[in-house]
């Protein structure tokens, strides 16, 4: 297959996926290849969250990969999910990026959409006095928007193109339909929205939230101020493929626990600063556990996080092969006091293109995605944790889980690794 | 006063233009409060920011943290800031206002449109001139190119 050839330019010499080719974070053909077999292929995208359109007629426009959805909601209550594209021209039907509507119109030709989805009005379709218009055999029902399939856990809506994925909750696994339960375990009120252009590949993304051992060792905020280290309590925990990751720490156990001399070497760990206003680190409990660090990343590209008290979701939007934007929703819950709303308003601090702990991710995609540019065929190297089979971690020196994503990956790709070598 | 206002903002644009941080937080009050958020939240009336300090210990852990804690693109800020209006309510409060454009450039000599918004400030009369007693940055720029580390 001709698509083929541009996956043919790049060889995985490791069938347990050790090692990376750069060629994949850069070429546009593969980037154009992932549109369709990744986000389009047997897989269940997040894409909103129900809170968003709490009414009939709520609509927001959301991406899966590149290509601009419409989720809304119907008379009925029912969720739908819909390309954003007039069936005539082509066009951007919804162009408001959030509202209420009866249905949705093209602007260009006045083409309507119910909210299903489906074509229920074209202006002077007979023409006038017999002349113009459509063929007598238009049949409006074969024009609608091209809709996606949706499931609602929770409250959190996924969506898919594919007539092949397993059904959800088995696409999701128990760990992370436990993890979708915990996190939505009563209604939750949205926050706000914060969002992020990163001019790099967005697997490096993908990546990068399946690597616990950067934690610790990227993002100084959090080893300065002793909020959680390499030595901390935590590890990963990854679905039967391996394609989804919980990142997750907890209070107690190890926590205290002495790094030895792990950062030997390197200029960090000075744990002698302090906050002027430490209240910005407070956990306040609020689940059953003892997580306080638990980041659901949900292959191909969404991730949902507790981050102490701060919540949120996250979704990936590809933009070329060298750049993704990550659009935050930071969410509490309906009956969370002003106390809490506001703990959590200061908490959001930490997290997003801002945050005290987490501003360093985008810095780091690009500083790969620059030095990568000119050598397609040299290889990332991931044997942190050990090669060989993927499996959970129950430390947080590891980046087993980003070969867990990058087998899948290859899966659905159609490339397998190791034999090209 | 209005170019008392407008001295603010120079220094203001300046210190952080001149990786001044530590100066420009003198320009706030003690109990100040320091916010940037993006139209679209406020828009939509969400009480989200993409920064957000309430006191003063949370805008100089905001900026030791910079200093000794985070990693972040290697840059130069310059602020470009138009023209200011200030008001002086009938209990005497003044409130400052003006829209700017941001533009940063990397070790290389490249710049780029960093941020565009405008500032409302909350001011006071101090002994050395005006004080801030809030400062509320609305960005349009919503979606943040690369990351936002230094002060708007």
């Amino acid at each position: 297959m001709s698509a083929d050839i541009a996956l043919a330019r790049y060889r995985f010499p490791a069938a347990d996926c050790s090692r990376i080719p750069y060629g994949m974070y850069l070429d546009a053909e593969v980037y154009a290849l992932e549109q369709a077999r990744i986000f389009r292929g047997p897989v269940w995208n997040f894409l909103a969250l129900e809170a968003e359109i709490p009414a009939p007629g709520d609509f927001r426009v959301v991406a899966v990969g590149d290509t601009p959805v419409i989720v809304d909601r119907a008379r009925d209550g029912s969720v739908h999910a819909m390309v954003n594209r007039c069936a005539h021209r082509g066009a951007t039907v919804q162009r408001a990026a959030y509202g209420n509507c009866r249905a949705h119109t093209c602007c260009y030709h006045q083409w309507s959409y119910d909210l299903a989805g489906t074509l229920i009005n074209v202006p002077f379709q007979k023409g006038i006095g017999g002349k113009g218009g459509l063929p007598k055999e238009f049949d409006k029902s074969c024009h609608g928007l091209e809709v996606l399939r949706v499931k609602t856990l929770s409250g959190v809506i996924f969506g898919t193109f594919s007539d092949d994925v397993p059904p959800l909750e088995e696409f999701l696994g128990p760990v992370f339909v436990h993890q979708i339960r915990r996190l939505f375990h009563k209604p939750v009120r949205v926050l706000g929205y914060q969002r992020q252009r990163i001019f790099g590949n967005w697997k490096l993304y993908a990546d990068n939230l399946r690597d616990p051992n950067h934690g610790g060792l990227l993002h100084m905020f959090q080893i300065t101020f002793g909020i959680a280290r390499l030595s901390s309590k935590g590890g990963a925990q990854l679905d039967a493929q391996g394609k989804h990751n919980l990142s997750w720490a907890a209070q107690g156990g190890r926590a205290e626990a002495d790094a030895g001399d792990g950062y030997a070497g390197t200029d960090r760990g000075d744990m002698a600063i302090k906050l002027r206003d430490p209240s910005l680190l407070r956990y306040e409990k609020e689940f059953p556990d003892d997580l306080t660090l638990a980041i659901s990343s949900l292959f191909p590209g969404a991730a949902l996080q507790q981050i102490g008290n701060t919540l949120a979701v996250r979704q990936i939007r590809t933009k070329s092969a060298d750049a993704f934007d990550i659009v935050s929703t930071f969410f509490g819950y309906q009956d969370d006091d002003a106390a809490m709303t506001r703990h959590r308003l200061r908490k959001a601090n930490l997290a997003g293109p801002a945050g005290l702990v987490s501003m360093e991710d985008g810095e780091a995609v690009e500083l790969v995605q620059r030095a990568i540019v000119r050598d397609g065929d040299r290889h990332s190297v991931v044997e942190v944790g050990g090669t060989g089979p993927v499996c959970d971690q129950e430390n947080l020196v590891s980046d087993v889980p980003m070969r867990g994503f990058w087998l899948h990956y290859c899966k659905l790709m159609g490339i397998t690794p190791g034999d090209a070598a | 006063m209005i170019v008392d206002a407008y001295g603010l903002f120079e220094t203001y644009g300046r210190l952080l233009d001149e990786d001044r941080l530590e100066e420009w937080l003198e320009l706030f009050c003690e109990a100040c409060r320091y916010e940037i958020v993006s139209r679209e939240n406020r828009c939509q009336n969400l009480p989200l920011s993409l920064m957000l300090c309430d006191n003063k210990d949370m805008l100089r852990d905001r900026v030791h943290s910079l200093r000794h804690a985070n990693i972040f693109n290697i840059h130069f800020d310059c602020h470009v800031i138009g023209l200011v209006r200030a008001d002086v309510g009938e209990d005497g409060r003044i409130s400052a206002g003006a829209a700017y454009s941001l533009f940063q450039s990397n070790q290389d000599g490249e710049s780029r449109l960093f941020s565009v918004g405008r500032y409302s400030f909350g001011l006071r009369r101090g002994e050395d001139g005006l004080l801030i007693e809030s400062a509320l940055v609305v960005v349009d720029t919503g979606t943040i190119p690369t990351l936002l580390a230094t002060p708007i």
